[in-house]
């Protein structure tokens, strides 16, 4: 899922500060499961925002804030409210923020950073495994994404940094490299260690993405 | 062909060190600093050093050349794409350039710029398959150029790294992707310096081993916790303090560890930050 967080409620303020009246939207997916904009969260803002003496003219949670028709309909069940207001502040990721932004010709206040696609550990712990690169090495790697998670995304083994198989950049964290050789190993292949991999394709990220199921990227 | 390729293809023990471009525009300090230097082969260029953000290495490469100093140039991943690196080595080439040094390159995190994004669109085993590619007169994109460089380029490794196995298949895909030599990252370590050059015999690359002049036990103490590959050992911390005079223990390890690599290595590399006036002294 995409995990974000609460923006600093200091940015927030300064955000806010030409508007008295706010119509609040989170989001049910991500948001809600990383406790960054579910309707515990709405209730919270909506409570500080009391604080600040600003006006909540409404709220709703739509089911998946990226889905932009979808959020284009539930804004529309709350079209007084949201007409009413004079910005949306949206707790979901920069995908959900710009759902809003486009279906509401109000001005639209993000409240969250978005971070990473992120995997779970457990409650409240996320990992960043898979940064969508669109030219997948998994099945060479053991099925561990040296891409993402070797802090300079090589693709041919370790840095000279490499401390005790531990990572220059944060000493906690087991190096990318180690952790794809000592799974070969024990998987008694060589994978990515029986080529030179050559540079990687970056133009199957382009940017901005665009994908369509039955025309292909 | 270079003074540096020329010396190891006859198997002359080579001395290399290394200068810093300033952090301005001021050359004259790094120019003098070279001057001094006395019985070097070649003088290494450092590019951005600890991602600390300092004026164009091949800038101050290209004036040494001119001023009839060897260098090797080195280039990292981390601040330049792909057509960046290409065009530099095109560049470097063009100012007669020839011994490279192609690296990763030290993360962002470490230096002066921690908010930048850093780049690694390639790493160095493909820094070294592009230059070998642009040696033979193709470039990336498998177009011809008109004017083809010519390089001996070089790779790093840090013998002491572990897992062992896992550091030297690296070395091993350096090598197939034409690294003519290695500089290695500091040598505190007797034993894991023969390890490797042990399993280094079979490539027949040679080896450069990295010589640092250590000043006292603090400066051994900030290398361990801020300079990534360098980990200099308890047992020479506490030489530093026990010793009154620090230097001179700094330099009877920087003269043990040049007596280890005359041994087993095909040159060192000297890096001794500022005290440049003691090469003569570390090499007799």
């Amino acid at each position: 899922m995409i995990i974000s967080q609460l923006k600093p409620l200091d940015e927030l303020q300064q955000a806010l500060a030409e508007f008295d009246k706010l119509f609040l939207v989170g989001c049910a997916a991500c948001a809600t499961a990383c406790k960054s904009g579910g309707e515990e969260e709405i209730f919270k803002l909506q409570e500080w925002l009391v604080t600040l003496e600003k006006d909540v003219t409404g709220s709703v949670v739509i089911d998946e804030a990226c889905h932009i028709m979808r959020a284009a309909r539930d804004l529309r069940h709350h079209k007084n409210a949201v007409q009413s207001a004079e910005a949306v502040m949206v707790l979901a990721c920069g995908s959900g923020v710009q759902s809003i932004s486009s279906n509401v010709d109000k001005r639209v206040v993000g409240g969250l950073n978005s971070m990473f696609l992120g995997n779970v550990r457990r409650f409240g712990h996320y990992e960043e495994m898979c940064s969508l690169c669109g030219d997948c090495i998994l099945n060479e790697t053991a099925g561990i994404c040296p891409v993402t998670t070797c802090a300079k995304g090589l693709l041919n083994g370790p840095c000279g940094g490499m401390k005790d198989g531990h990572c220059e950049v944060d000493a906690d964290i087991e190096c990318a490299w180690r952790l794809i050789y000592e799974r070969l190993q024990s998987q008694q292949r060589q994978g990515v260690f029986a080529r030179r991999v050559p540079p990687k394709n970056w133009s199957r990220r382009r940017q901005p993405g665009r994908y369509q199921l039955n025309k292909g990227s | 062909m270079s003074r540096l390729s020329e010396q190891l293809s006859r198997g002359q023990f080579v001395v290399t060190a290394e200068i810093a471009p300033p952090k301005g525009t001021n050359l004259a300090p790094a120019l003098a600093a070279v001057a001094k230097f006395e019985g070097i082969t070649a003088v290494n260029v450092t590019d951005n050093q600890g991602a600390n953000m300092r004026l164009s290495a091949l800038a101050l490469a290209a004036q040494l050349q001119k001023a009839g100093t060897e260098t090797i140039l080195q280039l990292t991943c981390r601040d330049r794409n792909r057509m960046a690196l290409q065009s530099d080595l095109l560049g470097a080439s063009a100012f007669g350039i020839e011994n490279l040094l192609l690296l990763s390159g030290d993360h962002s995190k470490f230096g002066d710029h921690p908010d930048s994004r850093p780049v690694f669109d390639l790493d160095s085993v493909q820094l070294l398959d592009m230059t070998a590619g642009l040696m033979m007169g193709i470039d990336m994109a498998g177009k011809p150029l008109n004017g083809v460089p010519k390089f001996f380029p070089g790779a790093a490794v840090n013998p002491a790294a572990e897992p062992f196995e896992l550091m030297f298949q690296k070395v091993a895909k350096k090598v197939d992707s034409g690294a003519r030599f290695f500089q290695t990252q500091s040598i505190f370590d007797r034993n894991a310096l023969e390890r490797f050059m042990s399993a280094m015999k079979p490539l027949r690359v040679p080896v450069i081993a990295g010589v640092l002049l250590i000043r006292n036990a603090r400066m051994a103490r900030f290398l361990n916790e801020n300079i990534p590959g360098v980990q200099v050992p308890d047992a020479l911390i506490e030489r530093f303090d026990r010793t009154a005079d620090p230097l001179a223990e700094g330099l009877a390890i920087a003269r043990e560890t040049v007596d280890l690599a005359r041994g087993l290595c095909q040159g060192v590399h000297l890096m001794t930050l500022g005290h440049e006036g003691m090469i003569p002294a570390i090499l007799k």
